[in-house]
């Protein structure tokens, strides 16, 4: 049976890779397993040649384009519906299930995995990563230049400032960003000074409430609580986030955890948080 | 007697104190202390006074409540081995409170979480006293009490994994094991009452557990109502386990280890050994607590992880001993 099985696959590899277009041409069915390709993927695709994204691209909390996202099938990245998808490239991230991706290289589909993004830099980077995936260099750096300014604006605009609060991006379990992160990049580029690098916590790490009392920052940045409890969202509801005094500033994580021009929006937001405190 | 009190009442005073001054902001003994009975401006008298305060009350108030409430179940059901995390007592009142939170009725009130896991700690001690009590014997209250465990955490575990939010499943960790970490007044407030109570209801069965050394008929013939007792044993557990379970999460194994190390202090009375073991349970949470924040300061270890590496082997040793003599 499990003899049969892999002749069965080398065989239907063998013909996938038969028919499967030369490196060269642009792939026509392109499924993205993972959030942040789908976005990407989602703005830089030609009309019909994405056919699938993920669940979580049609969620408009996690999403920043969960209307385009709803027009497509959603898939949950497990090998099998990928594969019934008959795509001839799959987009995941660094993040996705190895298993998975072995399983669909090993039946012959191409895939493209993407770092996760710790700078706006690597925004511009991704963008243009997916513009080559997809055939669509053009539109990527038309998109990837006019990121590229718009961040360069924002970051004069931050300069100009007359000055940096110091500000905490604090998320469920206590988690603190530094500014060594693509959302410490974010806050940076608004015009914050971020206290997480105070404690040595650049890269992100775990805060203890105690250490965000003593570093008392003027604004603290907060994630929109998903539906549902869970003791990680309880935490920031303490007593304690409550009487700093710090301005609390709610963030919605789509525009936020993905790679794509969307971080401008909240960059924006943030900046304009920024010229409210006295 | 009164030489075992004044000692485990210092024990517990000093432990108290090593908990106030124990955390990850770096705060001076005095300083913290002064800010933490003069108040003052600043992050100091907060952090004292929010966030140290609250969780070594915490500690020492949970850790007197299952040490009372495994002293009681083992003088009232005579087995050394009963210990409300191990019989699935402490499993069926975090249960409760999983329920009231995820179900949205802690939302409407606080008080519905410990509420909720008073019900859940009050049927698992009815079950398992109906099932073990009387001629089933240890071993029967034993394999009950796992099947309770077991089953509780699975619909605990259940419950948290159909959350539409993310990070509830994260939470099996904290209802299996427990943890102090960052509860604020709000949670002593919410633990307390119920608490008291408990160890109100539980501390007066002395007499009681005492005459019932000589067994059932003996101690009804002294007066004893048999009846009134085992329903101030299942409330008085399930206040004072279900109180702390509903903020603090299950805490395993301080029921089973306090009384066993007391009990040779104490010319095996159960009286002595209830009023005993609630101190000795502080002191043994305040400890394990003090315990998880020196070690690995920055990864939120979970209270259980402590209790247990002091438990088990002390829970194998006893069974060890009771299969020697004769057993279960």
């Amino acid at each position: 049976m499990s003899g049969f099985r892999r002749i069965s696959e080398a065989v239907l590899a063998g013909v996938l890779a038969l028919v499967a277009p030369a490196a060269a041409e642009p792939p026509e069915r392109v499924v993205s397993m993972n959030l942040c390709t789908d976005q990407l993927a989602l703005m830089l695709a030609a009309p019909g040649q994405l056919v699938s994204v993920t669940a979580f691209a049609q969620d408009p909390r996690q999403s920043a384009m969960a209307a385009e996202a709803a027009a497509l099938p959603a898939n949950h990245a497990r090998a099998e519906e990928v594969y019934a998808l008959a795509p001839d490239l799959v987009l995941a991230s660094d993040f996705t299930a190895p298993a998975t991706l072995a399983m669909l290289r090993r039946l012959g589909i191409a895939v493209e995995t993407f770092p996760a993004a710790t700078s706006l830099d690597d925004v511009a980077a991704a963008i243009r990563k997916m513009g080559s995936a997809l055939g669509r260099e053009a539109e990527a750096e038309a998109m990837a230049a006019r990121f590229e300014t718009d961040v360069a604006a924002l970051r004069a605009d931050a300069a100009a400032a007359p000055r940096h609060p110091r500000a905490l991006l604090y998320e469920a379990n206590g988690y603190a960003q530094g500014s060594d992160t693509l959302a410490g990049e974010i806050l940076a580029a608004a015009g914050f000074a971020n206290a997480a690098d105070e404690v040595g916590l650049a890269a992100g790490g775990m805060l203890s409430l105690e250490q965000l009392a003593m570093l008392a920052p003027e604004a603290v940045i907060l994630p929109e609580p998903p539906p549902g409890t869970a003791r990680g969202y309880e935490l920031l509801a303490h007593p304690v986030v409550q009487a700093l005094g710090a301005q609390a500033v709610p963030q919605s994580d789509r525009d936020w955890t993905c790679a794509t021009p969307h971080v401008l929006r909240a960059a924006a937001r943030l900046a304009e948080a920024r010229r409210k405190l006295p | 007697m009164t030489r075992l009190a004044a000692a485990l009442i210092v024990l517990v005073a000093a432990l108290f104190s090593a908990s106030l001054v124990t955390g990850p902001a770096s705060i001076g003994a005095a300083e913290g202390l002064r800010a933490l009975i003069l108040g003052g401006d600043g992050p100091v008298p907060m952090v004292m006074r929010e966030i140290r305060l609250p969780r070594a009350i915490l500690g020492a108030t949970i850790g007197a409540g299952l040490g009372l409430a495994g002293a009681a179940l083992q003088g009232y059901l005579r087995n050394p081995l009963a210990e409300p995390g191990l019989i699935g007592v402490t499993g069926t009142a975090t249960l409760g409170a999983v329920l009231a939170i995820h179900g949205g009725l802690s939302a409407l009130t606080p008080l519905a979480t410990p509420a909720a896991a008073l019900i859940g700690a009050g049927l698992g001690v009815a079950l398992l006293m109906s099932l073990a009590a009387g001629q089933g014997g240890a071993l029967m209250l034993i394999l009950a009490g796992i099947a309770l465990a077991q089953l509780a955490a699975a619909l605990s575990a259940l419950v948290l994994n159909l959350s539409p939010n993310p990070y509830a499943a994260q939470e099996i960790v904290f209802w299996m094991m427990g943890s102090l970490a960052d509860r604020s007044m709000l949670h002593v407030a919410l633990a307390l009452p119920a608490m008291a109570v408990g160890w109100v209801l539980l501390l007066t069965t002395g007499r009681a557990l005492d005459a019932l050394t000589l067994g059932e008929d003996a101690a009804a013939g002294m007066g004893v109502n048999l009846a009134r007792l085992r329903w101030q044993i299942v409330l008085g557990t399930a206040a004072a386990v279900g109180g702390g379970a509903a903020v603090a999460g299950g805490i395993g194994f301080v029921g089973l280890v306090v009384p066993h190390l007391l009990r040779p202090l104490t010319g095996a009375r159960p009286a002595a050994l209830l009023w005993s073991s609630a101190l000795g349970g502080a002191a043994l949470l305040l400890a394990a607590d003090i315990a998880v924040r020196v070690t690995f300061p920055e990864r939120d270890l979970k209270l259980g992880v402590v209790t247990a590496l002091i438990g088990v082997p002390l829970f194998l040793h006893m069974l060890a001993r009771a299969r020697r003599e004769g057993g279960p």
